[in-house]
């Protein structure tokens, strides 16, 4: 609690305390009529004070004016009908008071909690004095290649290289995963990671502003500045309500009783003004205003907290209406690296093909070149390669032993006159000729991550009913991976421009303007299509900047899991948004039409309007939590 | 060019009207106050003065809400 906060709840209590004496005090006329204005005014000054002010600067439709105008306006019936009952005026600055003080508290502490969450910038880096010793300095100061020193309990400043010591490394805050990363020498590590046990120098590759941590931040800070459709409506809505609100009061106070006089009836004037005064204390439309952006700053937070970065409300809302994911194959749904699936040798035995051709393959730094290398860890014998030549497009052909040994695809095989057969398999198909006889094949594919299938049908089961899958590669390949892991339509043999075009197609296509389409890529090469789709998720996205530039939401990991994680947070807060909206509008309506109709009265609004707020708000704050499935 | 402000403004109704009043002020293309990080990001025309500007915003949200801060 603040000061401001403890002097109002000081001021609360007092007041009540006193409203509760007064009740049985035998006091009467004069008298009590100046003791409840002391309480009135004890509760109420701040109130009084700005509703001068208000209307000094012009400003009719302040609430504090429309408060004011109320309670004096009961204080007043009540001399006027005098029945010395004060306690009405006394008790709506009263509730009225209770629920600032809530709804300050409430923000106040969510505001602390989720930025305690997002405290992942030391303020300070260590670096090595010239006696050895350690120097606290600001990190804003430390320049790139600067070695700093991380001792254990302490977060990495600044990202990095390890340059000497080893330990293991916290990395939720980042990316959400719960089990500690092991770092040694010459590893890059990223900042905002706790270092857990040993002491590690590290020397910085960034500026402190330009390093993880500072980014992120940056991220979810600027996040809540960006607006979603909910928060713009509410503010809207806002604008309009309270001149409707005032407007009507107006209309209730005169046209009845002048109406009532028309058919010469009693006008009960004081009546009207009465349920006129009722609608004054609902006027504010705190409540609504308060919950929306409370939420949508709760549920960027909690995802966060699970390592998925959303920059700005708008997307969160955007993706509670996803009904297709688009998926992009390599590095999203794959590890992007290549290996080898299978070994089909006509004659030799499995071994030594593999053996021959690494051997052809020892120059080459091409990505399957090297898994074939990592397929036989022996390459480095005594056989003797020579003549190695690189035919681009087809393959290589080396002399190994003394025999002509062709690496390569079909065309290279036609080459050397060698009679080659597909294979059954997706993959890249190497195939292998010795002396321009055909010696088999083997059969080379990218690795599906360990989540990929589990992501696919989280996905379906969160209520996204469309998955597709968009690759560069060939069909074969492409319809492999989209059969084991469960998706029913593919794209392959796509350029980076056929995929733009592709997502522009399903844009166009889908049912209605409120299904959304989202693109999930690895961000390196997909930038285009990120930023075409309704909204763009890019993954393993930490360090890449121009991924965290072109994406709408970033997942700090390569966990495609994360996604359907992502879909079951902005669903429940856009879920809890909506009902905060209905419940927060109904029941000032409701409260609207039963103070016309002199049913309910100014107790009952006040506590309505109140206990609407508190509500919405401890609802809104449900958002920052995620259950566990 | 954009700028971002720490604010300090007590409901979130009043950080709604700061906004517009932010909008309303010559020399701001577009103000945005975020009620939650208690922000205030602004976005100024073209080779308006950047000081003047926020003092002029400053009054006029203090207008709309007397209880309110924009620390320049």
């Amino acid at each position: 609690m603040n000061s401001k906060q403890k002097k109002n709840l000081t001021r609360i209590l007092v007041a009540a305390a006193l409203v509760i004496l007064l009740r049985f005090l035998p006091v009467s006329g004069w008298l009590r009529f100046i003791l409840y204005i002391a309480v009135y005014l004890i509760i109420g000054y701040d109130i009084l004070v700005k509703a001068f002010k208000g209307i000094k600067n012009r400003q009719p439709l302040d609430e504090c004016l429309l408060m004011t105008i109320a309670t004096l306006g009961a204080i007043g019936l009540a001399v006027y009908k005098k029945n010395g009952d004060y306690n009405e005026a006394i008790a709506v600055m009263l509730f009225y008071q209770i629920g600032e003080w809530f709804q300050s508290y409430a923000v106040g502490k969510s505001r602390r909690n989720i930025s305690d969450l997002m405290d992942i910038a030391p303020d300070y880096a260590n670096v090595e004095g010239e006696n050895g010793q350690l120097e606290k300095v600001d990190p804003d100061d430390v320049e790139p290649g600067t070695i700093i020193v991380v001792q254990p309990g302490e977060r990495i400043p600044i990202d990095g290289i390890v340059t000497e010591g080893s330990s293991s490394l916290d990395t939720a805050a980042l990316t959400g995963e719960s089990v500690p990363r092991d770092v040694k020498a010459g590893q890059e590590v990223m900042s905002g990671c706790i270092n857990l046990s040993g002491v590690l120098r590290i020397e910085t590759t960034k500026e402190f502003g330009e390093s993880t941590a500072s980014r992120v931040l940056e991220l979810i800070e600027d996040a809540s500045s960006r607006k979603s459709r909910s928060e713009n409506f509410i503010s809207k809505f806002a604008r309009v309500y309270t001149p409707v609100v005032v407007g009507s009061a107006a209309a209730l106070a005169v046209l009845p009783p002048l109406a009532l006089m028309l058919i010469r009836r009693e006008p009960l004037w004081g009546e009207w003004i009465y349920r006129a005064l009722t609608f004054l204390v609902i006027s504010c439309p705190c409540a609504l205003v308060v919950s929306i952006p409370l939420s949508f700053f709760a549920g960027i937070g909690c995802a966060s907290r699970n390592g998925v970065l959303v920059k700005g409300s708008n997307f969160l809302e955007i993706l509670s209406q996803t009904k297709t994911v688009v998926f992009d194959k390599t590095g999203t749904l794959t590890k992007g690296v290549f290996e080898v699936a299978a070994v089909h040798p006509d004659r030799l035995d499995e071994e030594e093909l593999l053996h021959m051709a690494a051997h052809v393959e020892r120059y080459s730094t091409h990505p399957i070149a090297v898994s074939l290398r990592e397929a036989y860890p022996n390459e480095a014998d005594d056989c003797i390669v020579e003549t190695v030549e690189e035919i681009a497009g087809l393959g290589v052909v080396a002399k190994v032993n003394g025999r002509m040994i062709a690496v390569g695809n079909g065309k290279l095989m036609d080459r050397v006159g060698a009679k080659w057969h597909n294979c059954h398999l997706g993959g890249t198909i190497l195939h292998v000729a010795i002396d321009g006889e055909y010696e088999g094949h083997i059969v080379i594919s990218d690795v599906i991550k360990q989540n990929s299938k589990e992501a696919v049908t989280e996905l379906k089961k969160n209520g996204v009913s469309d998955i597709v899958m968009l690759t560069g590669d060939t069909k074969e390949t492409a319809e492999a991976v989209a059969s084991e892991l469960g998706i029913g339509s593919v794209y392959s043999n796509l350029l980076p421009a056929d995929k733009v075009r592709k997502v522009e197609e399903l844009i166009n296509g889908k049912k209605s303007e409120n299904d959304k389409v989202a693109f999930v890529g690895d961000g390196i090469n997909d930038a285009p299509v990120l930023s075409r789709a309704d909204i763009g998720i890019a993954m393993g996205a930490m360090g890449s900047d121009a991924a965290i530039e072109a994406a709408d939401i970033v997942l700090m990991d390569d966990d495609p899991l994360k996604i359907s994680t992502a879909v079951r947070i902005s669903r429940k807060c856009l879920r809890i948004v909506h009902e905060n909206i209905w419940f927060a509008i109904g029941v000032k309506i409701l409260c609207l039409v039963l103070g016309a109709l002199g049913i309910a009265n100014m107790w009952a609004a006040i506590f309505a309007d109140v206990g609407v707020m508190v509500i919405a708000v401890l609802n809104a704050i449900r958002c920052m939590f995620l259950k566990k499935n | 060019m954009k700028k971002t402000y720490k604010i300090d403004v007590d409901c979130a109704n009043c950080a709604n009207k700061m906004e517009e009043a932010a909008n309303k002020t010559a020399g701001v293309k577009s103000a945005t106050v975020s009620f939650m990080t208690l922000k205030m990001k602004v976005e100024f025309e073209e080779g308006a003065d950047v000081d003047s500007v926020m003092q002029e915003v400053r009054k006029n949200c203090k207008k709309v809400e007397d209880d309110c801060e924009i620390f320049l």
